[in-house]
């Protein structure tokens, strides 16, 4: 049978710092630099306000991978989010790595406002690694795995019926 | 002699050590006051009930039914949605039912490891045959079934519909008296209400006072590598304690007794996932800002998903380990 369904593409959600990332986004669509458009850009202040409940909210509700822009080390703009997302980072990492969740698919980048390119190279390669990983599908693995208790719902009306008979 | 117009209340267990039959125990003499105003209808772990009893029971005839334990097996399933049909009201009581409890760790391995483990590889054990238990099995002539053992354990809430928590491992009399009182007044609260204080564990820390306001971790230690001071803020001694992600309500009993908070009351209302919040805190007030340093100081924290989600794997985010690379379709 010939394979006409729409074929996977990896959903990446970014997060990018207003001061930065986000800024360095928009020079290179300014640019014209053309990159992957599997990323969904959410602007935020600093890289210090991802809260890592936003990362596994993502990958939760069906991200393939998450990127973190945030500013150099040394030049947050307000001195140190940018090291507070580094430690959640590393420490997030372990969290996935004992969830059994692939560490390329967490992503953290310091991109400056001027580094337009960059934007493009991280996010074609993320693109491309994520996609050699393949879907992550945290929903429909959890909608899986849920199947098993609807078997007991089915077999208890069918022994109503049988009793109410 | 019983009075028909008592209320009628239940208890039952699922995936749980006991703990939790034993806070109901532990009212003390309150636990008269609690008999003198309900008919206990089912209680399996201090009654004589039996299924049977419960099935025949008319729908919706108990008040209440307190339901602990996580839920793994098909028999626990079952259970619990007969009793979800015969109550008015459900409370998952305590840890493992609020949030899937220390039995929800085992969320961190495939339900075959752990088979492996408990049947062939546990050094108390001797399974030449490699058997494992089956669900059903014939014995003269006469069919002797065992409940499935599920793929991943769940909380109470994620198999049937849940009306109040009340929270801990296990909860405290004290509570559990007033959340008594509470059905009984007939003044309910919301539905989905977690019947305890909805701040953090340091609001009722009794050393809050010392816990700094720039705390600076340059490295983390555990209760049994030190001998650390019995008056001060444990996060300033650099011991992982749970208290700013987790619940106040226990009056901080494992705080009075010199042990930092594991986490068993929960998140507040205003956080989905206890273990990510208390990564982001411990993570924001370290001293380190290399990757390196970074790490060496992390290695002090040796198992960071036990240590986060002791109390609540299975309410997580992300609930379960997964294997990448093994979807349903490729299978």
């Amino acid at each position: 049978m010939h394979n006409i369904e729409k074929k996977w593409e990896p959903k990446i959600i970014a997060f990018f710092c207003n001061w930065c990332t986000y800024t360095a986004a928009d020079l290179a669509g300014v640019s014209r630099l053309k990159y992957a458009p599997n990323v969904r850009v959410i602007r935020i202040m600093c890289s210090g306000r991802v809260d890592p409940q936003f990362i596994m909210q993502a990958l939760a509700s069906g991200a393939d991978g998450v990127l973190i822009g945030g500013c150099h080390p040394g030049d947050c703009h307000y001195s140190e989010g940018n090291y507070k997302m580094l430690r959640r980072f590393r420490l997030l990492q372990r969290v996935f790595k004992s969830m059994g969740i692939d560490e390329k698919r967490c992503r953290l980048e310091w991109i400056s406002a001027s580094e337009g390119d960059k934007v493009k190279t991280v996010i074609n390669d993320m693109v491309e690694q994520i996609q050699k990983l393949g879907p992550l599908a945290l929903p429909e693995r959890m909608a899986d795995l849920d199947k098993e208790i609807e078997e007991i719902e089915k077999e208890i009306s069918k022994e109503e019926v049988v009793e109410h008979a | 002699m019983n009075m028909p117009d008592k209320p009628k209340i239940g208890f039952y267990w699922c995936a749980s050590c006991g703990g939790c039959e034993e806070s109901v125990v532990d009212l003390a003499e309150d636990i008269l006051m609690v008999a003198g105003a309900v008919d206990i209808v089912f209680w399996p772990v201090a009654m004589d009930f039996k299924k049977s009893d419960v099935q025949a029971m008319e729908d919706r005839s108990i008040l209440v039914t307190m339901i602990n334990g996580a839920i793994r097996t098909s028999e626990q399933e079952e259970m619990a949605r007969l009793i979800r049909r015969k109550s008015k009201l459900i409370i998952a009581y305590g840890s493992c039912a609020h949030l899937g409890g220390i039995p929800s760790l085992a969320n961190e391995f495939e339900r075959a490891e752990i088979l492996k483990y408990i049947y062939d590889d546990a050094p108390s054990v001797i399974n030449e045959e490699r058997t494992r238990p089956q669900t059903e099995f014939r014995h003269n002539s006469r069919n002797i079934t065992l409940p499935e053992f599920r793929n991943m354990v769940r909380t109470l809430d994620q198999v049937i519909d849940v009306d109040y928590y009340l929270p801990g491992c296990p909860p405290t009399p004290k509570l559990l008296k007033q959340a008594v009182l509470t059905l009984l007044s007939g003044e309910l609260p919301p539905k989905g209400t977690v019947l305890s204080p909805d701040t953090a564990l340091c609001e009722e820390c009794p050393r809050k006072d010392s816990k700094p306001t720039d705390l600076s971790f340059t490295h983390f230690t555990r209760p049994h590598m030190i001998l650390f001071d019995n008056t001060k803020c444990m996060l300033a001694q650099g011991l992982v304690c749970m208290g700013p992600a987790t619940r106040a309500g226990c009056e901080a009993v494992c705080i009075n007794g010199n042990m930092p908070c594991s986490g068993c009351f929960g998140p507040t209302s205003r956080v989905r996932d206890q273990g990510a919040k208390i990564l982001s805190s411990i993570c924001s007030n370290m001293h380190s800002n290399t990757e390196e340093k970074i790490d060496l100081v992390l290695d002090e924290i040796p198992d960071p998903v036990g240590t986060f989600y002791r109390y609540g794997l299975a309410a997580s985010l992300l609930r379960k380990k997964i294997v990448e690379g093994q979807l349903e379709d490729d299978k």
